[in-house]
């Protein structure tokens, strides 16, 4: 296996990232390096060749960038630092993340941030079904348009879509907040059109901003739960 | 059983008149007086019922087979003086620290939220003092559990309640839960009574609400995709940590083959009889199948692959004595899991809590309303007076010492059989009392050769 060494060891850390080119280095060693990189560094990951779990379990503040298109899981359970994939994203694209920041300037395929804790996932084309499914309090900003089934069973958490959103939206929702510009094809169980107040108009514009976008939060409908499947009752047999 | 929000009159449990026989009364056994009552209670409630344990129904077990001591053409051990070992180390398939157990019987995955602090408190000193493993649940790691488990298996199930990369590294092992046998292909369940300000907090849900978890996994779909997670678990944690797959049976031998395509260094196989913390009783008693009808067909698996005793597998679903553990293992098991039995030895239906169980509606021997939250033994509970009736340390010296009865009861059995660890006791040990259990163990009836089902045999 090739060994990677840590920037303050390569002479490239003086005037630059660390390069880590996957063409000829195996993920693990990417991933062993990062584990043990110290706060400040940045890495720059040329050729990955769409190969998964890239980047996963980084735990210090570092800057990653990743030239070119990720597979599966990429940044998944992402703690600390940036991830940025200039590319496409597969599927579960910074699943559980805790905090910090992931952002994909491509499309990002389902599960995008699936069950993510914290911090801020960034996606400036569309992503595939069930963007933010099961999100704990992790906050997303879709450029583009979001598939169907979408912030199922959400929990906390904010979830923006400056497009459209598909079928099915926030079915089973419990405390999340979705933010959608577009249409939407159609609301999941329990999940209904809330009033645009001014503290969600404030939020709104500091996860936009926070995205680096220029959307006017006036334009945007929010959704949450209506919270009546918050308890089994034998009325609601029929909304499942 | 009850259902939140429906109000359901407390009835005393129906006294059976003490001369049925004589006064010429026949009872249906098509209609007997519990399927009376279930169809009572839900023409009263309009919900189903929900209740924790796992099947009560019989079906075929361990106590259909039996072992076939040493004689003329086996030697036996001596009983205390020649060694039987009863260690086993799990997941050195391609972890590189793998879990080595000083006895093959484990403790199954029951969170924080189902059960107290203290009863999980206990099972991690009881585990630990007896030097097995003890495993979350759904509703993540408790400081508590962590700090009295000296070997801790972090359940990564689909509702991802709690799940976070600080505590998969500090987790001995890492068991990727596609289900369990009390209901393979359901999700969980904890209801409002149980969801308290710290259980809400640990799984981000509002106080008070009925949980109801995903079943799916939300990221994942199939043994393809399986492959790429754990590959994901596997550089998270720097393969350094053992990945379990564990399976409600239905489909072990499938199931367990795709495991091991998956990467799995541990396949844990859970049958019918293992329990649950709330689950709707139609789904405990009618899907999946039997411990004892598993276990061959995944061990089938394991062996065409060549990977039997490789990729180790552990058994869970009605173990309650070393008999069922030898037995377990005779048919290919490397290690089992305790859940319902490990309770009951911290004091789950205890008979000192009578008058309570009484006033449930219940009685000692029969509690299953784990789901409501009122246990009187403080282990399915989060009542704060409730809990505070569990000790665990006491409850832990009481678990540690039914674990080593049931590891000396499984060694007294392999003796029996001239096998100096249980790893070497071997479906040839065995024989069946039924049909069924002959056909489903694939060891013969007892004094034939005749195993139905297996070619050539007669």
């Amino acid at each position: 296996m090739v060994t990677l060494t840590a920037p303050e060891a390569t002479a490239r850390a003086l005037d630059g990232p660390t390069v880590v080119d996957l063409a000829g280095a195996p993920v693990r060693d990417l991933n062993q390096a990062l584990h043990q990189a110290a706060d400040g560094q940045s890495w720059t990951i040329t050729n990955p060749g769409g190969k998964h779990s890239l980047a996963v379990g980084i735990n210090s503040d570092v800057s990653v960038t990743i030239e070119g298109h990720a597979g599966y899981y990429a940044a998944g359970m992402h703690q600390k630092g940036t991830v940025k994939i200039t590319g496409n994203a597969g599927v579960g694209l910074a699943e559980n993340i805790m905090s910090g920041t992931v952002h994909v300037e491509g499309d990002a395929s389902q599960s995008a941030a699936a069950t993510g804790h914290g911090g801020l996932v960034v996606i400036d084309g569309n992503a595939g079904a069930r963007c933010g499914i099961s999100m704990k309090g992790v906050d997303i900003v879709v450029g583009g348009n979001i598939g169907h089934m979408s912030a199922f069973m959400a929990q906390a958490g904010r979830l923006v879509v400056c497009g459209d959103a598909g079928d099915a939206l926030g079915d089973s929702i419990y405390e999340a907040r979705i933010y959608v510009k577009g249409s939407v094809a159609s609301l999941g169980a329990d999940c209904i059109e809330k009033p645009l107040k001014a503290e969600h108009l404030a939020e709104l514009a500091d996860l936009l901003a926070a995205a680096g976008r220029t959307d006017n939060p006036a334009d945007f409908k929010r959704y949450g739960s209506a919270r009546n499947l918050y308890h089994f009752h034998v009325d609601n047999s029929t909304a499942y | 059983m009850t259902i939140t929000s429906i109000p359901v009159p407390a009835q005393a449990p129906a006294a059976a008149p003490a001369n049925i026989a004589e006064l010429g009364l026949r009872e249906s056994a098509t209609f007997d007086r519990a399927t009376i009552a279930d169809i009572q209670r839900a023409a009263a409630t309009g919900v189903y019922d929900i209740r924790g344990w796992g099947a009560k129904r019989k079906v075929p077990h361990f106590d259909d087979l039996l072992f076939l001591g040493a004689s003329m053409s086996r030697y036996p051990l001596e009983g205390y003086r020649e060694k039987c070992d009863t260690d086993v180390v799990l997941g050195d398939r391609y972890a590189s620290r793998p879990l080595h157990l000083a006895t093959p019987v484990t403790i199954a995955g029951m969170s924080f939220g189902a059960l107290s602090a203290n009863a999980k408190e206990a099972l991690g000193r009881g585990a630990s003092e007896v030097g097995t493993s003890t495993t979350t649940g759904d509703g993540g790691m408790t400081p508590e559990e962590r700090g009295q488990s000296k070997h801790l298996v972090y359940q990564y199930l689909p509702s991802r309640y709690g799940m976070n990369p600080d505590d998969l590294r500090k987790a001995d092992a890492i068991e990727i839960v596609l289900g369990q046998g009390a209901k393979p292909g359901g999700g969980g369940m904890l209801l409002g009574q149980k969801i308290t300000e710290r259980v809400a907090g640990m799984r981000t849900l509002p106080v008070g609400i009925d949980q109801r978890s995903a079943s799916r996994h939300p990221d994942w779909t199939g043994p393809d995709d399986l492959e790429i997670k754990i590959g994901e678990l596997r550089e998270i944690t720097d393969w350094k940590t053992p990945i379990y797959v564990k399976i409600g049976a239905s489909r072990p031998y499938y199931d367990t083959a795709l495991a091991v395509k998956s990467g799995a260094d541990v396949v844990v196989l859970d049958g019918m009889q293992g329990g649950t913390a709330a689950t709707q009783q139609v789904f405990i008693e009618n899907v999946g199948i039997p411990t004892l009808a598993a276990i061959p067909q995944a061990v089938q698996a394991l062996q065409e692959l060549g990977m039997h005793r490789k990729v180790q597998l552990i058994v869970s679903g009605g173990i309650r004595t070393g008999a069922d553990v030898a037995k377990a293992m005779a048919l290919g098991a490397d290690a089992v899991a305790i859940g319902t039995a490990a309770l009951i030895a911290l004091g789950d239906n205890d008979p000192r809590y009578a008058a309570e169980y009484s006033a449930l509606g219940s009685a000692a021997g029969f509690y299953d309303d784990f789901q409501d939250g009122r246990d009187p033994a403080g282990i399915t509970t989060q009542d704060p007076e409730l809990s505070s009736r569990l000790d665990p340390v006491a409850a832990g010296r009481r678990l540690a010492n039914y674990l080593r009865v049931l590891t000396m009861e499984a060694q007294t059995i392999a003796r029996a059989c001239g096998k100096s660890h249980l790893h070497n006791l071997e479906p040839e040990d065995l024989v069946a009392l039924t049909i069924e259990a002959s056909a489903m163990a694939r060891v013969p009836l007892a004094g034939t050769s005749w195993i139905p089902g297996v070619r050539g045999s007669f």
